[in-house]
């Protein structure tokens, strides 16, 4: 709450003057009823048809300035509502772009778009109630209550009787309601999650006609959806005639009470009607907080799942945001000491004990099984994941020292999955560096064995890419993932099994290609073939999260079991003639 | 356009009349009896008069009568809100489950095309929006309505004379409104638009955080955000200003009418046609008349809203389907395939395949090798009918598939693809995908035979664990094996393995090739290939360039050839040679 609250000091101004404004509109609207007494009292009684004239021109006049008041504050209304609204997603947004993998997957990327979506609107909604209504109504029951004191204060019990009830029927709706709003929400993020699913899966779901399973699932979680919301739906249902009942009681026992008073001499038969007006006028704002009460405990859900994200920590936090400076140039360009990883919290080291150097400039193979711990070497250097003991540095300095984008920003990573974002080629390869020039973006697209297929299309640089690619085969995409890298120009080029879709001439180009043009690169080549990796000046292998050998091809074949197995699975003759 | 999506909004409405009309029923109840409420306080305060001039007797029955009164209005209350609330949430889920379906209907050219985020955002936000709309709609539409006639009536009943001024005066608000309205809808339908824009936005950085990331992209992901963001503000708030202008201005309008009355009123006052007292009753109906007038105008709002959304959703419901739904089914096939004379381009400026013939007797096993980009993906998507070809015949079996359903087809095809794709549910769950009634003996012997088993039974849960959202939780070689497992439990006639081994290590990827071999056993199987091996026991080679099979064959007869199988092929040993 408090965080929602802070949003709305950016908008002071607009949450104070725009009630006021309400408010001059409904005294303005309160001063009609007295005109038109006047003009029954005076022009009536005197048929004096000018006055009558002349007022019904008063009560336009006031007509028009309420009807400006309200227009201003509409005006406010509308642009603190969508001012905090705009503000707040523009700080999750960011927030979440600084929360680490294990974080997101947390949540599900179906539910965070909802979280900026739906969920601020919500609020949004209750902000521009918040100002166009909470003054108005409280003010009309309050001012009833004490008109009712200054009346008679035994007769005004009763109102605050009413007042009691009412709060206690509002609390207890609420209280009921606002858990399961949220898990409205919850449910809703379901059917988001399936649709994406549907989406991302569609080849497969048709592959194997699963399309009346998946629609199980659907309607399953939109019944699951429907059913909560009409269970809310009969709760809510409950304030209005609840409030409404209670204050007609109210009434009840003003006629009751009031007939005794009034039968004592106590009280005046126009001073009962008084009372009844001022309850009636009571009714009338309730019905306008019961839908507040409502639109209220919506957002209340909204804000604890906007603020579940907005609490949730970085696991991997930036100790330091001031650039350093590296000393020596001639220490390893990475090293790792005694390095131990396990995803989440599973007790099992996905990596164990991993200690080794690369120097700068040098080509380094890294070859294992599958769940060798291969990626997750070459993840823990840009620092996606923090090692749970020992350390890893670059150019001397622990990871953990440098900020996230100076320690990135010397590291292109090619990552498995290829990834691209809607938009066209040369944006694409920009966001690796938004300042590179043509000459450099054209150097890496050649390289990356990428620049006949460029000029080949007719918009070439700027062919639009759809959204992850998918009007690329699945070589083009890793073609251009890997342009995208160089691009970047960076002192360290990962290459995370990220030549798997392509054949082997494209590959051999590439290699080649990699091989003349990076030579002030370091270049890290993880992959399952030995074919990819052979002429590496070093190879680590990997077997089950230790290190199994490290040395050249060469020294490898001598002496390490786990290579040479792998040698001879892909008919690669040890003794260096093919066999294959 | 509006009235457009009115009518089909409510004709799915129609499944739920019963509700409708409690809903109506009620909401005439509770108006009226909310009415009739003051006249009965009125009542008993004429029987308190003054000091000793109280007529109890008269003042408890009226305090009885108000009690029942209130009983039944606060239950009728209920009664239709929760109905209308009914109504609006089933007829929401209706819409949504059918927009879902539609998904599974469209050809894949439409998927393929558009953005996740924007559909996701359609299913979700927009039919949230409809669900709103709705629910203010019903509520407040009944009520006002009723609200209106019921005055009418008092007032009628009073004095006809002034009752038709105001009846004559009442298009004037309505016409405040609908001018406002339309205004509104325009601004709508952009906010709907934008967000749908920034839904997509977000899903694409947050699913490809790691880039984000490793290109220090946040700031400038943050600034194109921000951009998006901006202009939905801008729409936002002209929306919402422009849809908050309709009540302030119909209330305007009302005064107007209020202050007509009055002035006229008074005029017949003074000529003596109409009492005073009359004339104080009859500001007090016609301020009860002209109130649901704002209430509806509000409503009318809240529908553009509404209406918005509702156009966006109904833009894909009204994408044109798979045509070939309702054709016959294809009968399980026995594998032999015949591509004749096939032409197919994704775009028309560029044709990708040019008269392309293959064929192919069952239990065959044709390798495609090609550089990247060559066709082979298309190719795959034309076989398994996701896209249909331009022109030329494809026949399994004799038959040809554009003359039988997509399904069909597909059901008798198995196929790993280059990207796995599994879902958030359990590893079981995932292997039984392609077999509903697969028992867990059968699920563990597929698992087995793709060499699953053994990292499943490793993790904490085994079969049981869930695979995250993101499927980060096993890495990208263990989902191929789990896509492997999925196929080895279907054992279906023909299989087509795209690049499947990929990011497999070459241990497991032996293993795997001869469960393959067991499967493939009299099985026709499309393999786009890239290790030797593979090739080798192919038989028959489809050397792809540029969409177009260059060349075909068996490996020794082309590399006879020494034409583009002998390139592809030398420049494999010429990286092992150097």
């Amino acid at each position: 709450m408090k965080r929602i609250l802070g949003y709305l000091k950016y908008y002071k101004k607009e949450v104070i003057i725009g009630p006021i404004f309400k408010f001059t509109e409904a005294v303005f609207e309160l001063i009609v009823p007295l005109v038109m007494a006047k003009i029954i009292d005076v022009g009536i009684k005197n048929g004096d048809t000018i006055y009558i004239y002349k007022m019904g021109g008063v009560m336009i006049l006031l007509g028009v300035v309420g009807l400006i008041c309200a227009l201003i504050c509409q005006y406010l209304a509308s642009k603190a509502s969508q001012g905090v609204g705009t503000r707040l997603r523009n700080d999750l947004f960011k927030h979440i772009n600084s929360l680490s993998y294990s974080e997101i997957d947390k949540i599900g990327t179906a539910s965070l778009v909802n979280r900026i979506t739906n969920d601020i609107n919500q609020v949004q909604v209750a902000v521009a109630m918040l100002i166009r209504l909470v003054v108005r109504a409280p003010f009309l029951v309050l001012g009833a209550t004490i008109m009712a004191m200054i009346l008679d204060l035994k007769m005004s019990l009763i109102f605050w009787a009413c007042g009691i009830l009412i709060a206690f029927t509002l609390y207890f709706i609420m209280k009921k309601s606002v858990p399961l709003y949220k898990v409205i929400q919850q449910k809703l993020d379901r059917v988001g999650i399936i649709t994406k699913e549907n989406l991302e899966g569609v080849r497969v779901i048709r592959a194997f006609s699963k399309q009346n399973y998946e629609k199980e699932r659907f309607v399953n979680a939109s019944e699951d959806h429907s059913s909560i919301a009409v269970r809310v739906g009969k709760l809510s249902a409950l304030l209005s005639p609840l409030t409404t009942a209670i204050t007609n009681i109210g009434l009840v026992a003003i006629v009751g009470f009031g007939g005794i008073q009034v039968n004592l001499g106590n009280l005046e038969q126009g001073q009962v009607i008084a009372f009844v007006d001022y309850m009636m006028q009571i009714l009338l704002a309730l019905v306008v907080v019961a839908n507040l009460v409502i639109l209220f405990t919506k957002a209340t859900a909204s804000i604890r799942r906007i603020n579940e994200v907005f609490d949730m920590q970085p696991s991997i936090k930036e100790f330091n945001t001031k650039e350093i400076v590296a000393e020596s140039t001639d220490a390893p360009k990475v090293e790792f000491k005694n390095v131990y990883f396990s995803y989440g919290d599973s007790d099992e080291y996905a990596l164990e004990d991993v200690s080794f150097k690369i120097m700068k400039n040098e080509t380094i193979g890294i070859i294992g099984a599958t769940g060798s711990g291969k990626s997750t070497i070459v993840n823990l250097i840009p620092r996606f994941y923090e090692c749970k003991k020992g350390d890893i540095l670059v150019n001397a300095i622990n990871v953990k020292e440098y900020p996230f984008s100076q320690l990135r920003k010397q590291i292109g990573v090619v990552a498995q999955k290829q990834a691209l974002f809607s938009g066209t080629i040369l944006e694409n390869l920009k966001i690796a560096n938004e300042n590179a020039d043509i000459n450099l973006i054209e150097k890496s697209v050649k390289i990356a064995q990428m620049k006949e297929f460029v000029d080949g299309l007719p918009d070439k640089y700027e062919t639009m890419i759809s959204q992850s690619g998918k009007n690329l085969s699945g070589g083009q995409k890793q073609r251009l993932t890997i342009a995208r890298a160089l691009v970047k120009d960076p002192e360290i080029l990962i290459l995370d099994d990220s030549s798997s879709a392509l054949d082997f001439k494209t590959d051999r180009n590439l290699r080649n290609a990699l091989k003349e043009n990076t030579s002030d690169m370091t270049v890290i080549t993880v992959s399952q073939r030995v074919n990819s990796i052979r002429y590496c000046d070093k190879i680590i292998v990997l077997d089950d999260g230790r290190i199994a050998g490290i040395g050249s091809h060469d020294e490898l074949v001598k002496n390490c079991d786990v290579y040479i197995d792998i040698c001879l699975s892909q008919n690669i003759s040890i003794d260096e003639k093919e066999v294959g | 356009m509006q009235k457009r999506n009115l009518a089909r909004l409510l004709s799915y409405t129609k499944k739920y009349k019963i509700y409708l009309i409690i809903a109506l029923f009620s909401s005439v109840i509770s108006v009226i009896s909310s009415l009739l409420v003051p006249v009965f306080v009125g009542k008993a305060v004429d029987n308190i008069v003054d000091e000793l001039k109280v007529d109890f007797k008269n003042v408890i029955m009226y305090m009885v009568i108000i009690l029942i009164i209130t009983a039944i209005n606060s239950l009728f209350t209920w009664l239709s809100t929760s109905c209308t609330n009914t109504v609006s949430f089933k007829t929401v889920k209706d819409i949504r489950i059918d927009v879902f379906n539609k998904i599974n209907k469209l050809p894949l050219k439409y998927i393929d095309k558009n953005s996740y985020g924007d559909m996701m955002a359609r299913v979700v936000t927009d039919i949230e929006q409809i669900s709103d709309g709705l629910i203010q709609g019903f509520t407040q539409f009944f009520t006002g309505i009723i609200t209106i006639f019921a005055t009418l009536g008092f007032m009628l009943y009073v004095n006809y004379k002034v009752a038709l001024v105001v009846v004559l005066l009442t298009p004037l608000s309505l016409f405040v409104a609908s001018f406002i309205g339309k205004r509104t809808y325009k601004y709508f339908a952009k906010q709907s638009k934008t967000r749908g824009e920034m839904g997509a936005y977000i899903e694409e950085m947050i699913s490809n955080q790691k880039i984000v990331k490793s290109f220090s992209y946040e700031d400038r992901a943050q600034e194109e955000f921000e951009k998006i963001n901006d202009r939905l503000y801008d729409c936002g708030i002209k929306a919402q200003f422009y849809s908050a202008l309709t009540n302030p201005c119909t209330r305007f309008a009302n005064s107007v009418v209020y202050v007509v009355v009055a002035v006229l009123g008074s005029i017949m006052a003074v000529m003596g046609s109409i009492s005073v007292g009359q004339l104080s009753m009859f500001l007090s109906y016609a301020k009860q008349y002209t109130k649901p007038f704002n209430e509806i105008t509000g409503v009318v709002t809240e529908l553009q809203n509404a209406f918005a959304s509702a156009g966006r959703v109904f833009d894909i419901l009204d994408e044109e389907e798979l045509k070939d739904l309702d054709l016959p089914d294809m009968k399980e096939a026995q594998g032999n395939i015949k591509v004749e004379n096939v032409h197919f381009s994704y775009s028309k400026e560029k044709e990708l395949i040019k008269d392309l013939n293959i064929d192919v007797k069952q239990g065959q096993k044709i390798a495609i090798v090609g550089e990247t980009g060559c066709g082979k993906t298309t190719l795959i998507n034309l076989l398994m009918k996701f896209y249909q070809v331009d022109a030329g015949e494809i026949l399994i079996d004799g038959t040809n598939i554009n003359l039988v359903n997509g399904d069909s087809v597909r059901n008798n095809f198995g196929m790993v693809l280059q990207d796995t794709w599994l879902f958030n549910g359990t590893i079981r769950e995932n292997i039984a995908y392609g077999k509903d009634d697969a028992t867990d003996e059968e699920i563990v012997e597929a698992a087995k035979m793709a060499y699953a088993h053994s990292f499943i039974k490793r993790l904490d849960k085994g079969y049981d664990t869930v695979i995250s959202q993101t499927g980060e939780n096993i890495s990208a070689g263990q989902k191929q094996l789990l896509c492997i497992a999925r196929i080895m439990l279907k054992k279906p006639p023909m299989l087509i393995l795209d690049e499947a081994t990929s990011s497999i290590d070459t241990n497991t990827e032996i293993k795997i090739q001869k469960a393959f071999d067991k499967v493939m056993e009299g099985r026709t199987a499309f393999i786009v290939a890239h290790r030797l091996s593979t090739i080798k026991g192919a038989d028959l080679i489809l050397v792809m360039d540029k969409g177009n099979i260059v060349e075909k064959g068996k490996h020794q007869e082309l590399l006879d050839k020494k034409g583009f199988y002998y390139n592809i092929y030398n420049s494999q040993f010429e990286t092992v040679n150097n």
